[in-house]
């Protein structure tokens, strides 16, 4: 990525300037480090009375979100505008892709309209990528892809994580429910797994993802376990993060019965208290609450959703300002 | 082979710094009111030095800001991207005189960011520099109020001053390519 590594983190590296985020897989713990360490700085940004800067003066960027979001959407739009760049909002519904336009030539009229940078969010996993190899000259960043990735989601919970313990090396953190469908925890699973933290992925056998663990990928993410029971894997746990089931998984036949799934894989206090003291309990949203999440604890023990939004944008002010700003060369 | 010449020790540099002291004190009359806002990164522990000297003989504290220039910089998309660093400031500059300090005055164009970056955050009554080296070649119509050592270079050398928080030594030195030494080129 443009992340060339502060000379601080990785002494030596001369990485080529990343042009598009797609996913965490392919980032060092390097670059993570320094997109957090920049998205700490840009937090101050958000606090000021005028909260604006000039970085990204005369940079379009587009989002383009052809499924629904309002969260994702509009916290790039606000990094996007506190940065100064032109930011410009299509959905699905009143585009051109409603009469049927194909991704390509959306993306390559929004190329020829000298977008600097697209944000992309699509039902089917792999569009963003298809994207990146279909256009020259404008930057793309993945805002989710089906049950693919969604790294900037991963990388605001990375910060999060990292605010509350100081260090994500040798942090032990479980996720907990449907990982096979959440691109959220996928991409989790390789931000933490790159930055020293030893994961533990729990819950049904049919909603592992199977894929992150074997077809070759065992190597490159050492630290990642899966552990069925949830007593068990939140034993001594810094962060729990507790993913949304979805109803149609269990017409699907991936669950027995829901009763059964609460019973055995919802976080509640009896839980969280075999976890560290002061663990963190994180949930993506939106929750069920009463499903894999107790009422209890979704109303009171999630006490950094709002500093996920800030963080999220913050973030995201990082991510743009260094795929737009600097050259390709190092001095 | 760049050669390095020692163009300040830290015993320069600690004197440099109680004289700079003095005269912001003697042209502001007193420290009331004063807050020295270090430029990220170099700027930042000089900053420091000068509000410890000011404390030592005047018995006022004054208040030391950081400032990052970064994303106010006129060559973002020009050359290698900078790390943005944290920008804290530990009082509100509204109808404050505000001093700041940096390592190196050269083309004028990171204090020319650093207004603008200020302006952004309030309204000081007064805005002045100091730097601990001067070494010319403006691009831009600025100067510094309090400047440490004057330092005449050609374009291709770099003057780079050490601190103990960064480089663990206080120092100041030129450094000659010798290959470009008395090239003129654009500075970077």
């Amino acid at each position: 990525m443009t992340t060339r590594a502060p000379a601080e983190t990785a002494p030596g590296t001369s990485v080529a300037p990343r042009r598009h985020v797609l996913d965490l897989d392919d980032f060092s713990a390097g670059e993570i480090h320094a997109l957090l360490d920049s998205a700490e700085a840009m937090r101050e940004v958000l606090g000021r009375s005028i909260k604006k800067v000039p970085s990204l003066r005369g940079k379009v960027v587009i989002t383009l979100f052809l499924e629904p979001s309002t969260r994702t959407r509009v916290s790039f739009e606000q990094a996007g505008k506190m940065l100064s760049a032109d930011v410009i909002n299509i959905g699905g519904a009143g585009s051109a892709a409603e009469k049927g336009e194909s991704l390509l030539n959306t993306a390559l009229t929004l190329q020829a309209m000298h977008a600097d940078l697209i944000v992309i969010r699509h039902p089917h996993s792999g569009a963003p990528y298809f994207l990146a190899r279909n256009l020259t000259s404008t930057a793309v960043v993945n805002a989710g892809d089906g049950m693919h990735a969604h790294p900037t989601q991963a990388l605001l919970d990375l910060m999060t994580m990292r605010r509350h313990l100081g260090s994500l090396e040798g942090a032990k953190v479980v996720i907990v429910g449907d990982v096979l469908h959440s691109r959220v925890a996928r991409s989790n699973a390789f931000g933490l797994a790159t930055s020293g933290a030893s994961v533990v992925l729990c819950g049904p056998p049919t909603m592992m993802p199977l894929d992150l663990l074997h077809a070759g990928r065992t190597p490159s993410l050492p630290n990642v376990t899966v552990e069925p029971d949830l007593d068990a894997a939140i034993e001594g746990a810094d962060v729990v993060m507790t993913l949304r089931l979805q109803s149609e998984r269990q017409e699907a036949g991936m669950l027995p019965s829901l009763r059964e799934y609460t019973r055995r894989w919802q976080v509640n206090e009896a839980r969280m208290s075999l976890a560290k003291p002061g663990a963190l309990l994180m949930h993506p949203g939106p929750m069920n609450e009463g499903v894999e999440i107790a009422s209890s604890l979704a109303h009171g023990g999630l006490a950094q959703i709002e500093e996920q939004v800030t963080n999220g944008v913050a973030l995201r002010m990082a991510l743009l300002y260094q795929l737009l700003t600097g050259t390709e060369e190092r001095p | 082979m760049p050669t390095e010449r020692l163009l300040m020790t830290g015993e320069d540099m600690r004197r440099v710094i109680s004289r700079i002291a003095h005269e912001i004190v003697e042209r502001n009359r007193g420290a009331d009111g004063l807050v020295l806002v270090g430029l990220q990164r170099r700027g930042v522990p000089l900053a420091k030095w000068l509000a410890s000297a000011i404390a030592a003989f005047e018995d006022v504290e004054v208040p030391v800001g950081a400032l990052d220039t970064n994303l106010y910089r006129d060559d973002l998309t020009s050359r290698p991207q900078p790390t943005v660093r944290a920008t804290t400031l530990p009082v509100d500059v509204d109808d404050k005189v505000v001093v700041l300090v940096d390592d190196v005055l050269y083309t004028g164009r990171t204090a020319r960011a650093a207004l603008n970056a200020l302006m952004d955050l309030g309204r000081p009554t007064q805005v002045q520099l100091a730097v601990m080296v001067d070494r010319g070649h403006r691009e831009l119509p600025i100067r510094a109020d309090y400047v440490g050592k004057n330092v005449p270079t050609a374009a291709g050398e770099q003057v780079r001053v050490r601190v103990d928080d960064f480089d663990s030594v206080n120092e100041v030195v030129l450094v000659q390519d010798d290959l470009v030494a008395g090239e003129r080129e654009v500075p970077s």
